[in-house]
């Protein structure tokens, strides 16, 4: 029997407003612990919500940008649970009236457009962040206390849930790619799982293909990157599929992963069914967002990347379009002239990459005329024209063959000395061992210092052997 | 000498704008009084020796955050809290030049009628020290009535302004729902409580509320009153039309003696000029209390959730883990009645309970409201007895919480429809006072000021107890 995979994913994307959710503190990540904090996040005696009103705007913001609808009316729930970190006793959250229902991200897959939907999309706020000490690398075994810095408790969170229409392990990679690179664009997060402002769990299943039946889920927590995320999903479906090939059933639990270490195998737990107690927020009153408002958003709302990789795939395949879109390194392709947009792109997402050069500050035309003749600069010299390809008054000029030494005049003495003083390698070369060509050029190119055109050297140096 | 059982905050006003007395010599002569007579009342849980003002003094429930002095809310869970901010309705009394007396006891968490519940004793009565001062803002009512205060706030969630004004022969006014701000004020039922003024006449009625009352920030179910305070003046009341409500004037434990009084009330309202009719309010008074006893504990079970021993307060150390510490700690902070109510709420916010239990009582409240709006097309004030008895005694009830819930019987249907209330002394009823409730719409506040002050003055009540006289 084939086996689908049946994912569904749950995202929590920090939104970068100045101050919390809740109260005017500062957002911050790496202030000294419980410097960012006042009566409301600390949950003193009689403090009061204020919501942020930015807050509440990107997150229509979002929800446009998923194609969702966005309420009339939303309202605030409380969520109440016990733990050190939540200082209220509740988090404040959404509960049946989040602010974004029912959308979808599209996206252009190799066999057509994918369509992921959106389940929802909420505010709420952030938890302080539990240290546990005394222990092993602050894990929370073997810890001798708990610390609870509050510098994080109510940060603006969204929670974005999916369908659980996503079929493969990578699929749910691309997708997380896709919809950070969206929220970066909108400016509203900037989505760093380094820094915590980007976490999302996993729902896995699997059923046979073909059927629509939903069978019993576990939930992956605590992945630290999509590829580690994509390696994950991947060993849960193959255990998942295992599991019923041998006659049995899967159990509902949850697996946590190490953060710490990627090879540590996850910790399992039964998925308690705790009741939450949400009532709606008295605190608060309920979201009404003028129509006007939504209207004003939705009229700023950037080209989104999912359009832009449709866009690209007229003359890139898929996946090459989504890494240059979902690394924002398109805005500079799309600008960079030149007839060869496959090698355009590879430079973009390859050479290029590695050199950090910011593609905001790229000369594109000039980018171009170095990708163009690539071919004719020696490989260490297209790095060096790359890496400097961000600096103010770039031109390819200076790496191009015309800059080099082509004249064969000039370059024939010197490749004649050469051989002159390598005579056993010219007879191993005559003898057949014509690898020795590289060596060759090697030494012409140390010779001139690398101003030598390397074909032309080339072509020289295999004349004067044949000779 | 200052009279302070006699005088009024208005009079006290007068008497530092004349430069006849200083705001030191004001503030000394009620903690003089507070010296003289507070150890057999309890009405201060403590006092503030130095005046930061140079107006008329005010005293605090114990549940209002002052900056720098101690807030316990009548806890122990709060033992030893000092926080870190003022609350809003303390930072408009300070910008006013008040200074402050002193915070004053109260029922736990404002949970009780009698004060009986103060983790720090009870507080007694200024008529009869046998008997209770009502609650949950006995503290405040007691303070006032017996001269230790001119003027105090207390709060208002199930009638806990309304009932113990009633009770020590006092003015006192629970407001519309989001006219005074609730930030920092201890939470108890977030969708019902206000905070409001405890006085010895409407006028310091009308006058604190005026300090008090408008939009805060800090609090997003406030707004800006649609018109200003109103200081009345007004001695008739042609033109008023007055409502009799069959339902809360003839509810089962009302007492003869508290009924007799509230009907001369209202025989005075005609006199005085209005048209009095009556009316009905027959689904509020039957489910306004059970709705309460919902949604009140509900709210409450997620407020008291935050003393959980982790950031202040008291802690309780030992055993294994956090839940120890948490349950040690709650176990040993909170008293009865807060855990029957933390019990009652957290079972009916439960899921499978939701929906029966607190959805519904939502949708009720949105039935009482209604009901209250069909009565006020045809009047503008209701009237009724405030508590169904005059002050009880001590322990009479505290053993019997149905018993001691009955005596907001009265109060809670009106305040679960958000609505404003007085309350006034209207009589005696052997020799204790009766107050008469005045209820309005939303935010007729000036309303029921110009009819409380009316009737204040038809009935002239003597608002000094006899036996301090």
């Amino acid at each position: 029997m084939n086996w689908e995979p049946v994912i569904g994913l749950e995202i929590h994307i920090h939104l970068k407003t100045r101050t919390k959710m809740f109260c005017r503190c500062e957002v911050a990540y790496f202030e000294p612990e419980n410097t960012r904090t006042c009566p409301v996040c600390l949950a003193h005696p009689g403090s009061l919500p204020v919501p942020n009103a930015k807050a509440i705007e990107w997150t229509i913001k979002l929800g446009l940008a998923l194609d969702c609808e966005i309420a009339e009316h939303a309202v605030f729930h409380r969520k109440n649970y016990f733990y050190p970190d939540n200082p209220k006793g509740y988090q404040i959250s959404q509960y049946d009236e989040p602010v974004c229902l029912n959308g979808r991200l599209t996206f252009p897959g190799p066999d057509g457009d994918a369509e992921i939907g959106i389940v929802r999309a909420h505010l709420e706020e952030d938890a302080a962040k539990n240290v546990h000490t005394g222990g092993a690398e602050g894990r929370i075994g073997g810890a001798s206390a708990t610390l609870v810095d509050f510098n994080r408790a109510g940060t603006p969170l969204v929670e974005i849930v999916t369908r659980p229409d996503l079929r493969s392990a990578d699929q749910a990679r691309r997708f997380l790619q896709l919809l950070r690179q969206t929220v970066v664009e909108l400016g509203i997060s900037d989505a760093e799982m380094e820094k915590g402002s980007l976490r999302f769990d996993v729902n896995v299943s699997v059923r046979p293909e073909g059927s629509d039946e939903l069978r019993t889920r576990t939930e992956l927590k605590n992945l630290n990157s999509f590829a580690f995320a994509a390696k994950a999903i991947q060993r849960e479906v193959e255990r998942q599929i295992g599991v019923y090939e041998a006659g049995g059933e899967v159990e509902q639990e949850t697996l946590h992963f190490d953060p710490g270490a990627e090879s540590a195998p996850p910790l399992r737990s039964k998925e308690e069914a705790q009741d939450y107690r949400y009532f709606p927020e008295p605190d608060l009153v309920p979201i009404e967002p003028p129509r006007e408002l939504v209207e004003r958003v939705r009229g700023e709302l950037p080209e989104l990347p999912g359009q832009r990789i449709r866009r690209l795939t007229t003359e890139l395949d898929h996946d090459l379009a989504l890494d240059l879109v979902t690394s924002g390194r398109d805005r500079l392709y799309v600008r960079v002239p030149g007839e060869e947009r496959r090698a355009i792109a590879n430079v973009l997402m390859n050479q290029f990459a590695v050199s950090g050069v910011d593609p905001e500050v790229v000369d594109a035309g000039e980018l171009g005329k170095l990708i163009e003749a690539r071919s004719r600069i020696p490989r260490d010299r297209f790095t060096e024209a790359l890496a400097a390809s961000g600096d103010p008054g770039f031109t390819a000029e200076r790496y191009l063959g015309d800059g080099l030494v082509a004249d064969t005049a000039e370059l024939e003495p010197i490749v004649e000395r050469i051989l002159a003083a390598n005579p056993g390698q010219v007879e191993a070369y005559r003898g057949g061992k014509e690898g020795l060509l590289g060596f060759f050029v090697g030494q012409v190119m140390k010779e001139t210092q690398g101003k030598a055109d390397p074909r032309v050297v080339n072509e020289l140096v295999r004349e004067k052997l044949k000779a | 000498m200052i009279d302070t059982l006699r005088l009024t905050a208005e009079a006290a006003l007068g008497l530092l704008e004349r430069g006849e007395v200083s705001a030191a010599e004001l503030h000394r002569s009620y903690l003089d009084a507070i010296g003289e007579r507070d150890d057999e009342l309890h009405a201060y849980l403590r006092t503030v020796d130095a005046p930061n003002g140079a107006g008329v003094p005010i005293a605090f429930k114990d549940l209002i955050s002052t900056r720098g002095v101690e807030t316990t809310a009548g806890s122990k869970i709060l033992e030893g809290f000092v926080p870190v901010y003022d609350a809003t309705v303390v930072t408009r009394c300070r910008e006013a030049g008040m200074p402050l007396l002193g915070k004053t006891n109260m029922d736990e968490f404002a949970m009780g009628s009698s004060t009986e519940n103060s983790a720090y004793g009870p507080t007694r009565n200024p008529w009869d020290p046998e008997r209770v001062p009502g609650g949950s803002s006995g503290g405040s009512a007691a303070a006032v009535t017996a001269g230790l205060a001119p003027w105090a706030l207390g709060s208002d969630t199930g009638g806990s302004v309304k009932q113990p004004a009633s009770l020590c022969g006092i003015v006192g006014l629970r407001p519309t729902y989001g006219t005074v701000s609730r930030y920092g004020i201890v939470a108890f039922a977030s969708s019902l409580d206000q905070i409001g003024p405890m006085t010895k006449t409407v006028r310091d009625c009308a006058l604190l509320y005026r300090i008090v009352a408008g939009r805060d920030p800090c609090d997003s179910t406030t707004v800006e009153l649609p018109q200003p305070v109103e200081i009345p003046e007004r001695e008739d009341l042609k033109g008023l039309r007055v409502g009799v409500p069959r339902e809360l004037n003839e509810a089962e434990g009302i007492e003869s003696g508290v009924k007799e009084v509230v009907e001369r009330s209202i025989e005075l309202c005609r006199q005085l000029g209005a048209e009095v009719g009556e009316t009905s309010l027959p689904r509020s008074v039957e489910y306004g209390m059970p709705c309460y006893y919902l949604i009140a504990p509900a709210e409450a079970s997620s407020n008291l959730a935050r003393y959980d021993g982790v950031r202040y307060g008291l802690r309780v150390e030992g055993g294994d883990g956090i839940r120890a510490m948490y349950e040690r700690t709650r176990d040993a902070g909170f008293g009865d009645e807060p855990k029957r109510r933390i019990m009652l709420g957290t079972y009916a916010l439960s899921a499978g309970y939701y929906e029966a239990y607190y959805g519904q009582a939502q949708k009720v409240r949105t039935v009482i409201a209604d009901e209250h709006a069909a009565a006020f097309r045809d009047f503008d004030v209701l009237v009724s007895p405030t508590s169904p008895t005059v002050a009880f005694k001590l322990g009479e009830k505290a053993e019997n919480p149905l018993a001691m819930y009955l005596s907001d019987v009265l109060t809670i249907p009106s305040n679960m429809a958000g609505l404003p209330g007085l309350s006034i002394p209207c009589g005696l009823s052997d020799g204790l006072p009766v107050g008469l409730q005045l209820i309005g719409p939303q935010f007729s506040e000036n309303t029921l000021f110009h009819v409380g002050y009316a009737l204040e003055r038809a009935i002239g009540f003597d608002f000094v107890p006899r036996r301090l006289q």
